[in-house]
Parts: C-alpha cells; sequence; structure tokens
C-alpha cells in the first residue's frame, strides 16, 4: 500500500470517528433525539491538520438550544480525542422538518410527542392538520395552543384519552 | 468622559441590514414585555416564542451587519451599543403594547408586511441574506396566522374587543405608511436584485390584510397622513426608553460576556 492510500484510509477513519462521537449528542431540549435524528447535523470534515470542521443549522432562528449543541459538539469530540474542533451555523437549505430521520418520529412518539405529520410546506404550515395522539393513538384531537415549551412544538390535547401532549411542528 | 457608543460607516447594504435587524430586535423586546403579563399562559407562551423569533432573526442579521462592516464590530455592538438616531427601525415596532388588542394590530400589520418582504428576499442576489430569508420566512408565516386569527376573534368578539380592535387599528395605521416607503437605499439595492422593492409590496399587503379584516369585521382606517422618519433615526420618545432598559448591561460595563 502507498503511503498516499495509508493516509486516505487514515483520513476516512479519522472522520468516522469523529462522526460516530458527534451523531451521539443529543438535543438539550428533547434528550431523546441526537442531532443526527434531527438534521441539525450538516457535515463533518476532519482536516489534514486533525482539525475537526462541524457544520450545524438551527431549526428556528432563535433556538437557544444551537449554542448548547455547539458545545456539546465539541465535548464529544474532545473526548474522542479530537482536541481542535469548530462548529459552525449554516442557514441555508432552512432547516425542515423533513429532515427528521424515521428513527427519529419513532422516538419522539415512544417519548409522547407528536412527530411532525406529512412533508413541510406552506400548506402544511397553513392547513387543517390531524396529529394522532402519541399516547393514544387516536385522531380525535385538538390544538389547544399554536406555540409550546420550545419553539419547534405546539401543544395539542387528545380528546379519546384526555391527555394533552406535544405536538413537533411541521416546518 | 469617554462614550461607549461605537462609530461606523453605513454603507447602503449595512443600512438594510440594520433596518430589518432594528426591527426585529425592538418588536422581539416589545413582545418579550408581555411574558407573565399575557391574557392567558397559552398566549403568554406564544408571545414569548414571537419574540424569541425575532430576537434569533435580529441575531443573523446583526452578525450579517458586522461582516459587512468589516472592522471587526460584533452583533452586540450593533444591538446595544449605537445611540438612538442610528436605530434603523419604523416607527411601528417601538408602539407601546398598549393593550392586548393593540398588540395584536401591531403583529398583524407588520407580520403581513415581512412575510411579503422575506418569501421575496430568498431570491436575493445576497447569498446570506437568502439564507436568513428562507429561515425567517416559515416563522413570520405562522406569525401572522397566530396573530391574525386572534384579530379576528377579537373584531369578532364581544362589543368591547371589537371597540378595541378597531381602535388599536385606527391609531397604528398612521405607521404603516413607512414600511413601504422606498428612498434612494432601498430603491438602490433593489434594483441591484439584494432586496425586493418595498413600494412593490404595498399592493399583496392590502390583499393579504382585506379578508383577515372582513372576517374580523373591522373598518381599514382612512388616514388622512402617514407618520415617518424611523428609518432615518426620528423616532417617538419610546425608543429611548427601550434602549435604556435594552443597553443598561453593555453601557455599564463595555464588552462584557456570558
Amino acid at each position: 500500500m502507498s503511503a498516499l492510500t495509508e493516509l486516505e484510509c487514515h483520513q476516512d477513519e479519522l472522520v468516522a470517528r469523529a462522526r460516530e462521537a458527534v451523531a451521539q449528542v443529543r438535543d438539550p431540549e428533547i434528550p431523546v433525539l441526537t442531532i443526527a435524528d434531527l438534521g441539525v447535523l450538516r457535515s463533518i470534515d476532519v482536516a489534514t491538520d486533525g482539525t475537526v470542521k462541524v457544520a450545524i443549522t438551527p431549526t428556528y432562528s432563535g433556538c437557544p438550544a444551537i449554542d448548547v449543541i455547539g458545545f456539546d459538539i465539541k465535548m464529544a469530540l474532545a473526548k474522542a480525542g479530537f482536541c481542535n474542533a469548530h462548529v459552525r451555523q449554516v442557514l441555508s437549505p432552512a432547516w425542515t422538518t423533513d429532515w427528521m430521520s424515521e428513527t427519529g418520529k419513532a422516538k419522539l412518539k415512544a417519548y409522547g410527542i407528536a412527530p411532525p405529520a406529512g412533508h413541510a410546506s406552506r400548506r402544511a404550515l397553513f392547513g387543517e392538520e390531524s396529529i394522532v395522539c402519541p399516547h393514544c393513538g387516536s385522531s380525535n384531537t385538538e390544538r389547544v395552543s399554536e406555540f409550546g415549551s420550545t419553539a419547534c412544538k405546539a401543544l395539542w390535547r387528545c380528546k379519546a384519552c384526555r391527555e394533552p401532549f406535544d405536538y413537533f411542528k411541521c416546518i | 468622559m469617554a462614550t461607549t457608543s461605537i462609530s461606523f460607516a453605513e454603507s447602503s447594504l449595512l443600512n438594510l441590514v440594520l433596518r430589518r435587524a432594528d426591527d426585529a430586535l425592538i418588536l422581539g423586546h416589545r413582545l418579550s414585555e408581555w411574558c407573565g403579563h399575557a391574557p392567558m399562559v397559552e398566549e403568554d407562551i406564544a408571545l414569548a416564542n414571537i419574540a424569541l423569533d425575532l430576537v434569533g432573526q435580529a441575531r443573523s442579521l446583526y452578525g450579517y451587519a458586522a461582516l459587512v462592516e468589516g472592522s471587526g464590530l460584533t452583533e452586540d455592538h450593533f444591538a446595544y451599543r449605537r445611540e438612538q438616531h442610528q436605530y434603523r427601525n419604523c416607527l411601528l415596532v417601538e408602539q407601546p403594547n398598549g393593550d392586548f388588542a393593540a398588540t395584536i394590530v401591531r403583529q398583524v400589520l407588520f407580520s403581513a408586511f415581512m412575510d411579503l418582504y422575506w418569501r421575496e428576499m430568498m431570491t436575493s442576489r445576497d447569498k446570506a441574506l437568502a439564507a436568513m430569508a428562507g429561515k425567517a420566512e416559515k416563522e413570520t408565516a405562522y406569525h401572522l396566522r397566530h396573530s391574525g386569527e386572534w384579530l379576528i376573534r377579537l373584531g369578532d368578539g364581544t362589543d368591547d374587543s371589537h371597540e378595541r380592535a378597531q381602535t388599536a387599528l385606527d391609531e397604528l395605521w398612521v405607521y404603516t405608511g413607512e414600511l413601504f416607503e422606498a428612498d434612494d437605499i432601498e430603491r438602490g439595492l433593489a434594483q441591484s436584485g439584494v432586496a425586493p422593492d418595498v413600494l412593490s409590496l404595498e399592493g399583496s399587503w392590502n390583499q393579504r390584510l382585506a379578508p383577515i379584516l372582513r372576517e374580523a369585521r373591522l373598518e381599514i382606517p382612512q388616514a388622512p397622513f402617514m407618520q415617518s422618519g424611523g428609518r432615518s433615526g426620528r423616532h417617538s420618545e419610546h425608543v429611548g426608553y427601550i434602549l435604556a432598559d435594552l443597553q443598561y448591561l453593555q453601557r455599564t460595563h463595555p464588552e462584557a460576556v456570558w
């Protein structure tokens, strides 16, 4: 094996290790979801000097979790042996709930938060929504408030099991 | 005594970015004043969420302003270390919260404008502004939906809520003309494909409002004249009070960080 290919192999392995560490970082406000599940993690590169460059995208402009996520990424990388990390925020293309993985949606439901229904569009944002209760599965639900405990959620109530629940807004 | 105010050269692009940033910061601050005082807990959360979106948009815009200015100033310098006459926000957003009807009317008038504005900005030649617009557009559409539904409930509600909504609309209408004022800065950047032509948005804005006001049984006021001055830094006295509150920490402890 030539020196160059060896170096490339090593580089791929480093990126994979860095990715593994970063992908495990959790959303501080919805700790069942990793930033990979959420689609917040956009890219990871390892420079030749070993600096890890991570790009993340905020869910909402004012999402206060984004700074904590950046800090947690650096911590996770340090634990995995990457001492130099640079976390950058990218805005374009704008984050959408369509980037949430199916695993992420299943985890949300199990956690008691109704996952975003359907695909993001202006119609999804403004049209009539039919949201399934994450507790009992009934679609006999009603919206209590368009805004919830975090920017990404709305407050709903199930008319079948009478439980209130959070709904992850589809944007 | 040394001043803690920043000084900088204001290019057309910087001025335009500050207009959008200051609108978002001042309205975000106004809405945050409702925190703990809204008529019901859900609405308390809603207004705080809208404020959070606006302050988030302001942060992105101030960050870009700092980049455009290029001498090493930061988003915090632009947010907290300018004098009143250097703020470029429109007069509408600095108006006091008043009663809940006044807050909702102000929100509908502003969000209907920004919804159109951000959607056009998404195709800007300026990639940074287009990226911010892509995020802000979804948030602003949601703000318009929320405040629009409230306005219908207030206008088409009790005699008292109807009267309060109509009074608020009559009082705030004079500040809407400024939204569509196309001075040399707006015109120049519209011509070069950097920003939407605000003048051209007025027709669509009226069309967006008409069905909401009709359903709310509210009359569109006939304003004999429109107030103006915010874009060139001529503000009402309210801004001084807002800035005293907003800037206190950075004026007392310049460069303080968390």
